[in-house]
């Protein structure tokens, strides 16, 4: 499987946020996803770059896209080293929530990729690693 | 800062969500909607998102709470203009939206403004068997 | 290992022209490259054997090394038009195997004395060419799945079409079973008819489906919820007796309102959306 290159974008303020969006929806566009598939990477994008801000005090996105075997799509990699999940299972049924509000967002963004892999320690942060191909 | 601009439309106030809509932009427009609620006394808040192409929670949490408030300030909240794949996307994610209703565009959704409390009253029938030019 | 890499690009380079000639001349006795011009088969043997020789020059150890980017590319290409022209797997993957005849046949006559040598890089050139020759298998199989899976595309598109009952009516008559992928493509059409003609009703009809098991109604619940989002509505008709009992079995439950009949879906459509059909006498004489 190749990969092209990947750009690393910061997570410090709210306007990164949308940055990440616009990234991500260019390069799922040149992936060569439809774009109901672009519409779900880039609102999963979303809900986990606001995550990174919000919970994980702000971190990084790795953004990939993969063309060749055998799925051209694109990978994302959301990284903080925040305080970290503690009931990771909790945190991944619908409607657990922190803060006010519709929950972490978690498994409304599972839903939405084909790929979705969390790594979280309490005390060191947390890894979130997503994708969508055609 | 930019503000987003808030028009009037007969009895409501209608919003153009056009960019990318970041937390300060969200707030402001929170608070300049209800004040023009009050201050024109307007029975409907619409907010137009054909301009967007993703509605994630955040935008989701900002559309129930403008509702939430407009509610208080007896005002309905029509959500229109949503593009299909935002539809689907907003299904997958479990996002029900269900403090607002929804309508395809700004015309039908003027008609779900107000619609099911005071029915607007045309001078010739207001009164049951009255005159209601009655001098004095 | 990479001097084996290094004399293998040294004789190619050395004696391209007659290992070309050997090749086309393998190609043409193996069949099938009668459906492409001569000409045509002649450039993509020199075009690879010259980024093959790039590869092997670029310190690679393996086929999936960016040094050998150029050279799987073009196989990429080689095979995803073979696989649109319909040419067999086989066919096509001979087009790299056969190379290793006349590629062999040079080596030996660089080491008419050399036995052990000849030999093993020999072997260097069968790995490399064998895992070449998979890529290029590989590229083929996904490109038959892409002109499958267009097909299927082209064939849902086709046999769900949206009909406009009435101004702001639309009806989906579902033909069929239904799979993911095809639901997608149907939701999709829908969701968009509803936007261009703004409609405020849907009737999803679904006499002609099979078979609805919870898969089936999870797709259609997830569309009917869409619509509702942007401000449309649906009416579902025709599930038969069968599809009714095995819904209520499964403990399927779809919260929309369901008519017997498209007749009767039209009829409810009519109602909500505050029309009245009139029956005019007919004047007689």
């Amino acid at each position: 499987m190749s990969a092209t290159t990947d750009e690393v974008l910061p997570i410090r303020e709210s306007d990164d946020v949308v940055r990440v969006r616009q990234a991500v929806r260019v390069r799922a566009v040149a992936a060569g996803l439809g774009l109901v598939d672009q519409t779900k990477i880039v609102t999963a994008a979303s809900e986990l770059a606001r995550n990174t801000l919000d919970y994980g005090l702000g971190g990084t996105a790795r953004i990939e896209t993969f063309t060749g075997s055998p799925e051209r799509g694109v990978r994302l990699t959301f990284e903080d080293n925040g305080p970290g999940i503690p009931d990771l299972e909790r945190a991944l049924t619908d409607g657990y929530t922190t803060g006010g509000g519709l929950g972490l967002g978690l498994s409304g963004a599972r839903r939405l990729c084909n790929e979705f892999e969390i790594n979280s320690v309490v005390g060191q942060g947390t890894r979130i690693t997503i994708a969508r191909w055609k | 800062m930019d503000r987003i601009p808030i028009l009037k439309l007969g009895r409501a106030l209608l919003v153009s969500i056009q960019v990318d809509i970041h937390d300060r932009l969200a707030k402001a427009l929170e608070e300049d909607l209800s004040e023009r609620i009050v201050a024109t006394g307007a029975r409907g808040v619409m907010i137009d998102i054909s301009g967007l192409e993703i509605v994630d929670s955040f935008m989701g949490r900002m559309l129930d709470n403008i509702a939430a408030v407009s509610r208080l300030l007896d005002a309905d909240t029509v959500v229109v203009g949503m593009r299909p794949a935002v539809a689907i996307t907003l299904v997958e994610l479990g996002l029900s939206l269900t403090g607002v209703k929804t309508a395809l565009n700004v015309e039908r959704g003027m008609a779900l403004i107000g619609s099911g409390q005071y029915e607007e009253i045309d001078g010739d029938d207001a009164l049951e068997g009255g005159d209601e030019r009655n001098d004095g | 290992m990479e001097d084996g890499f290094a004399t293998l690009s040294k004789i190619v380079g050395e004696r391209e022209s007659a290992i070309v000639t050997r090749w086309r001349q393998l190609l043409v006795e193996a069949g099938g490259s009668g459906r492409i011009k001569d000409a045509e088969v002649e450039k993509q043997c020199q075009d690879f054997l010259a980024s093959f020789v790039a590869g092997l020059g670029g310190g690679a150890t393996s086929a999936t090394d960016p040094a050998f980017a150029k050279a799987r590319e073009l196989l990429a290409e080689v095979s995803r038009s073979r696989a649109n022209q319909g040419f067999t797997p086989t066919e096509t993957a001979t087009f790299v195997f056969s190379l290793k005849e006349p590629l062999f046949e040079q080596v030996r006559a660089s080491y008419p004395d050399d036995a052990a040598r000849v030999a093993s890089i020999g072997w260097e050139m069968t790995q490399i060419l064998d895992q070449l020759g998979l890529y290029t298998m590989e590229v083929y199989q996904r490109s038959r799945e892409d002109v499958v899976r267009r097909q299927q595309d082209e064939i849902a598109e086709l046999s769900t079409p949206v009909v406009k009952l009435w101004e702001g009516i639309l009806a989906l008559p579902l033909i069929g079973t239904l799979d993911s992928a095809r639901t997608q493509v149907v939701m999709e059409n829908l969701l968009q008819a509803i936007v261009d003609q703004s409609a405020d009703l849907a009737i999803i009809d679904i006499t002609g489906v099979p078979t609805v098991d919870t898969l089936v109604a999870q797709h259609l619940l997830k569309t009917i919820a869409a619509a509702r989002l942007m401000g449309a509505d649906c009416i579902v008709s025709g599930i038969r007796p069968q599809i009714a009992q095995t819904m209520v079995h499964l403990g399927v439950e779809l919260d929309v309102v369901s008519k017997a009949t498209l007749a009767d879906a039209l009829a409810l459509a009519f109602q909500r959306t505050g029309r009245t059909v009139v029956r005019k006498a007919i004047a007689k004489g």
